[in-house]
């Protein structure tokens, strides 16, 4: 396929690998560098790049997964939404099987008789709405800025269709307001980040600009083995340099502004506030809520969610690792009582989540 | 969850929905999010039923060329 298989040219592969021994060892210290995205944790993972990289060089996964940032109390309200009369609960799957309070989640809420549906994009759920006239069809609308404007199109798309059946709950959140929070804490150490590579289709390079300013490296990077390997390259060449900006490796997926339509179409349809993340608490301007204009969209205005009790799961560690300052290995329920197959927190059900990545490829 | 992949458009139907082919499957996904003209034959990067971006066939021969040349200089 192309713009993949070039992308995992072993020949490439192994004289990059080089190329960054050689820059590793010219800087003679130990580098940290952390991924901001999902993907870039499973990539890492599946195409076993830790292991090919030289001793000094430490990854480590930041706040990428967006159902693993979700917080326990949205879980929860998920959960009470899909078992609602009269309800069908739209979702992607990641979100499925993520346990909410006392092991609940929308898996078993569907076993249990309520109507949830797995779908791959936000239109399949205004399809659905137009099929069941009866029932409200209620979409999940979670992830970054990457999926937000496709569920702002959805949302435009059901208004314009007149549909009065469907409405989105959201959990959207947005990565830069994540990223200054981490860089607010005096003790992170971190050289460099891998940026991620869709999200920064959407919101471009200058998104990122807080990083370099904090005199750290930043390269958007794509997610293929000679991608992956070709940022943290460029991030070494910018520690020995001592010269940080926010660089493109990505330049197949990402230009340096953007996509400003799809960020005016997010913006007309949501509003930023701000949101509660897991491991990092709340964060200001990081939510992304249903403008008033579309608030016949929102489910948390149609529905009346009342305050849940919620409580994450006891022992799990997912907050510390999604900061970053914990890795898998150091949760005890790690591989124990926790696996993909029985998970206790969200970072080991999403394919995506830290413990997921580490369980699969370790 | 970001997953994306470059796809070929095969056609572009009517309300801006276009049928891409990603590895030998086809999908169907639409370019409310496109802001360039797109046209069969055309790579798009599409995630969640959209296609977000126009992969320029130039910028990223580019770039390949480029980062083997580096390669071979620090060889
Ligand atoms: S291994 Fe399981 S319990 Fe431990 S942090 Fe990861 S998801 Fe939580």
């Amino acid at each position: 396929m192309k713009y993949i298989d070039e992308y995992r040219d072993p020949a490439l592969v192994g004289k990059l690998r080089d190329a960054i021994d050689k820059r590793a060892r010219s800087i003679g210290r130990p580098l940290t560098m952390m991924e901001i995205c999902g993907s870039h944790t499973q990539a890492i993972g599946r195409f076993g790049i830790r292991e090919l990289l030289p001793e000094g060089i430490r990854l480590i996964s930041g706040p990428g997964c967006p159902v693993c940032v979700t917080p326990v109390q949205d879980v929860d309200r998920a959960v009470f939404l899909a078992g609602l009369d009269d309800v069908v609960f739209a979702t992607f799957g990641d979100m499925l099987r993520v346990p909410g309070t006392g092991g609940k989640s929308l898996q078993k809420a569907r076993a249990a008789g309520a109507d949830v549906r797995v779908v791959s994009s936000a239109m399949d759920a205004v399809t659905a709405a137009e099929k069941n006239g009866g029932k409200t069809v209620v979409m999940m609308g979670i992830g970054f800025e990457t999926t937000a404007p496709t569920v702002a199109s959805a949302v435009k798309r059901a208004a314009k269709k007149g549909l009065s059946n469907f409405c989105v709950f959201s959990v959207h959140k947005a990565v830069p307001p994540a990223i200054k929070t981490l860089l607010e804490d005096p003790a992170l150490n971190i050289d460099g980040f891998i940026c991620p590579g869709h999200v920064s289709t959407i919101i471009g390079a200058d998104a990122y600009s807080m990083i370099p300013r904090s005199g750290r490296a930043a390269v958007i990077t794509g997610f293929e083995p000679v991608d992956i390997l070709e940022g943290i390259l460029m991030i070494l060449t910018q520690v020995a340099e001592g010269k940080k900006e926010v660089a493109i490796q990505y330049a197949r997926g990402v230009s340096p502004s953007g996509n400003p339509l799809a960020r005016a179409l997010m913006e007309e349809v949501f509003v930023r506030e701000a949101s509660l993340w897991r491991g990092l608490g709340e964060i200001p301007e990081s939510g992304l809520r249903l403008r008033d204009e579309y608030s016949a969209f929102d489910a948390l205005k149609r529905f009346a969610v009342p305050v849940l009790r919620s409580a994450e799961a006891k022992g799990c560690e997912c907050g510390g690792i999604l900061k970053g300052t914990l890795s898998p290995f150091e949760c005890p329920l790690f591989a124990v009582a926790c696996t993909p197959h029985n998970p206790v927190g969200p970072c080991m059900v999403s394919s995506e989540g830290t413990c997921a990545a580490y369980y699969k490829y370790r | 969850m970001c997953i994306a992949f470059p796809g070929k458009i095969i056609s572009i139907e009517d309300d801006r929905v276009a049928v891409i082919d990603i590895s030998g499957t086809r999908r169907e996904v639409y370019l409310d999010l496109i802001d360039e003209d797109v046209t069969v034959g055309d790579y798009v990067i599409s995630h969640a039923g959209y296609a977000l971006h126009k992969v320029d066939e130039e910028t990223a021969r580019e770039n390949l060329s480029y980062l083997k040349t580096i390669i071979e200089s620090e060889a």
